[in-house]
């Protein structure tokens, strides 16, 4: 195969269309919420076209700058927890026969077909104290009484985790399948235990997808609004929350776009920071 | 949804014979008739109104029990548009009818979004000339611009109440200081909203004397400043009202605000749930009907907002909806029984909403840090 940059037209077309989608669907999108998050909140009624930064103003306090820090620490938190469950889990997987692979894979797809509103009603059916998992406990004499356990601070973890695992598996998957399994039995002829193999061969090796994932699952939970709302306390409401609250409840456009323009920034930012961080070590 | 089929059905069992509304019905039906010979004139008079009313229940009930109706007596065919709840239609008109475009002609608004579209003469204003039953709607429930216009006409009230599961609280609480009860330590599911859970305003009607204490800034810190002395007691802040609904029947969460009429519904289908108009009254709240001014409907509006108004369709939305009328109840045919299951005699605690339009971002700021941190 000629690896070459491509020349002319017809060569860049197929570019071309996902281009064409990324600009209309998210750099349009991005810069009207730009554009809005400067207008001026008209109290008690919509906004106005203009260029003020009142909104950001308002944003730069003790308590969004709160806020915002929970919001980025349960998106690393559940990031980190994902993978670190998920990546043993995959490792195991791809190990497994063809047909049984399939019917996890096939699995894992249909939890993912569950909507966040079900996710987040079954976990919180599932902890609660008149229907839940406590009463189990009880019934196996392990506890005196059954128990409330959401909302809390640990149900929203498990929820998170439980809505973002299987994404994490798919995209996990590709790169565990193909990893050469003589590096492993290498290293294990060489004489390392299975566990030693797995962290100083297995790991290292796929550092780059690992961290790539842990990218994508801290972005994609992130944005989790529904779910900080059914299963924690306010003390655990996201941004995502506050930035619907004011899009939909207090009609506050510029306000929740600026915030929204905020958060994207600082992902972004963030996840630069990784990346660069990643590329250094390899550098190095 | 079963909680609510009980109880219509038992009403549509109640309702029976032969009203002067089917013979207007069968009129109808034969200018119908007598105008498809002639399509062109059907396409030239063919008259649609395109009406919002909230989406889900109320849709289902509006769409059941009330539009065919509507239909029947006056010729016009109604169009139900689902209305998102919160102030998201509000944006939506707002933004249509600056494009000219009415993506429904009459919407059912709550007060605050009333007060918010007025103040961008959103809404296109009524001549009450054209509406006689107009009349009849008690004067609160009439918006006005501030130059004396009608923007909008009350649709229907209902109540938030104090909610209890009847398994853990066998005695019903008689107060909304029960909220405040130390012995609810974890068990309260309130609104999550300033403005839609109006606790300020129970705050203030319990221990300041009334909501009027409301009217200074002083007053209103007082009442942030007792409400968060409840907040230990709430389990959840709810925005979703199905989320609260099971709890509650469950006993998940035994206590809190609901609505009265949904409440009494499951009630009525044997679920341990009550609900109690507290002493110092339950909240009133309700939605009016608003006309947007891009619609071309105006007429049509008026002969809609005119029949709704009426003390029969008054009844029937309290008998098939469970919404508390908005004219005297004593102009109704409504029993004490059915009365008392949509409503109560004890004086309610009016939401002020002028607040969420003046002062609305300082109060959801201050509301926000308050349970939030």
């Amino acid at each position: 195969m000629i690896r070459r940059a491509p020349r002319g037209l017809a060569e860049h077309a197929p570019i071309l269309f996902p281009a064409l989608m990324l600009v209309v669907f998210f750099v349009i999108p991005f810069s009207l919420m730009i554009a809005v998050s400067v207008f001026r909140r008209v109290p008690g009624g919509f906004y106005e076209p203009d260029l003020v930064f009142a909104n950001y103003e308002r944003f730069l306090t003790a308590f969004f700058g709160g806020v915002m820090s929970f919001s980025l620490g349960l998106a690393a938190l559940v990031a980190v927890l994902s993978v670190g469950i998920a990546f043993p889990f995959t490792y195991r997987l791809v190990k497994l026969p063809r047909g049984a692979q399939i019917r996890w894979l096939v699995f894992l797809l249909s939890i993912l077909s569950l909507s966040e509103v079900i996710i987040g009603f079954a976990w919180s059916t599932l902890l609660s104290r008149t229907a839940g998992i406590t009463n189990l406990f009880v019934a196996l004499g392990l506890m005196a009484e059954p128990q409330s356990l959401s909302p809390s601070f640990g149900a929203l973890l498990a929820g998170l985790v439980y809505q973002a695992f299987p994404y994490t598996v798919l995209v996990l998957y590709p790169a565990l399948a193909r990893l050469d399994p003589y590096l492993e039995e290498a290293a294990r002829t060489l004489g390392s235990s299975p566990l030693r193999a797995f962290f100083t061969v297995v790991v290292p090796g796929l550092r780059n997808t690992i961290v790539a994932t842990t990218i994508m699952v801290f972005v994609f939970a992130l944005g989790s609004y529904l779910l900080p709302q059914l299963l924690g306390r306010p003390q655990h409401w996201t941004l995502s929350v506050l930035i619907t609250d004011q899009a939909i409840y207090q009609s506050n456009m510029p306000f929740a776009a600026a915030m929204a323009v905020f958060l994207v920034l600082v992902s972004l930012a963030l996840v630069g920071l990784a990346l660069l961080a990643g590329r250094r070590e390899e550098t190095a | 949804m079963n909680e609510t089929t009980g109880k219509q059905g038992l009403h549509a069992a109640l309702a029976g014979g032969i009203s002067r509304r089917a013979v207007l019905a069968g009129a109808g039906t034969l200018a119908t008739a007598a105008a498809i010979g002639f399509p062109n004139i059907v396409r030239a008079q063919s008259k649609t109104l395109k009406v919002g009313v909230y989406g889900g229940y109320f849709k289902e009930s509006f769409e059941k029990h009330i539009f065919p109706e509507f239909s029947k007596a006056t010729g016009i065919t109604v169009e139900a548009i689902a209305e998102p709840t919160g102030e998201a239609w509000l944006v939506q008109l707002e933004q249509a009818a600056r494009a000219r475009q009415a993506p429904a002609d009459v919407s059912m608004m709550s007060q605050v979004a009333m007060l918010k579209g007025a103040s961008a003469e959103l809404w296109a204003p009524f001549d009450l000339s054209k509406i006689p039953n107009a009349a009849k709607v008690v004067p609160h429930l009439v918006n006005k611009y501030p130059d004396g216009k009608v923007s909008g006409i009350g649709a229907v009230s209902w109540y938030i109440t104090l909610v209890t599961n009847t398994k853990s609280y066998p005695q019903a609480p008689d107060s909304w200081a029960a909220l405040w009860d130390p012995a609810n330590k974890d068990k309260l599911g309130l609104l999550a909203l300033v403005s839609n859970s109006f606790l300020l305003e129970v705050t203030a009607a319990t221990f300041f004397g009334g909501t009027k204490h409301l009217d200074s800034e002083q007053g209103q810190l007082d009442c942030f400043k007792k409400l968060a002395e409840l907040k230990s007691n709430v389990k959840l802040w709810y925005r979703d009202e199905a989320q609260f609904e099971a709890s509650l029947k469950s006993g998940e969460i035994p206590m809190g605000q609901y609505y009265h009429d949904v409440t009494g519904l499951a009630a009525a289908d044997g679920q341990p749930v009550r609900s109690t108009f507290p002493k110092e009254g339950g909240i009133l709240d309700s939605g009016s009907w608003a006309v947007t001014r891009a619609s071309k409907a105006g007429d049509l509006a008026h002969v809609f907002v005119d029949y709704m108004c009426q003390p029969s369709i008054q009844a029937l939305l309290s008998r098939k909806v469970g919404t508390a009328p908005t004219i005297d109840r004593k102009l109704t045919d409504l029993t004490d029984q059915e009365f008392a299951a949509v409503s109560s005699d004890i004086a309610p605690i009016i939401p002020r909403y002028d607040l969420y339009t003046s002062k609305s971002d300082w109060l959801n700021q201050k509301w926000t840090e308050m349970i939030v941190g």
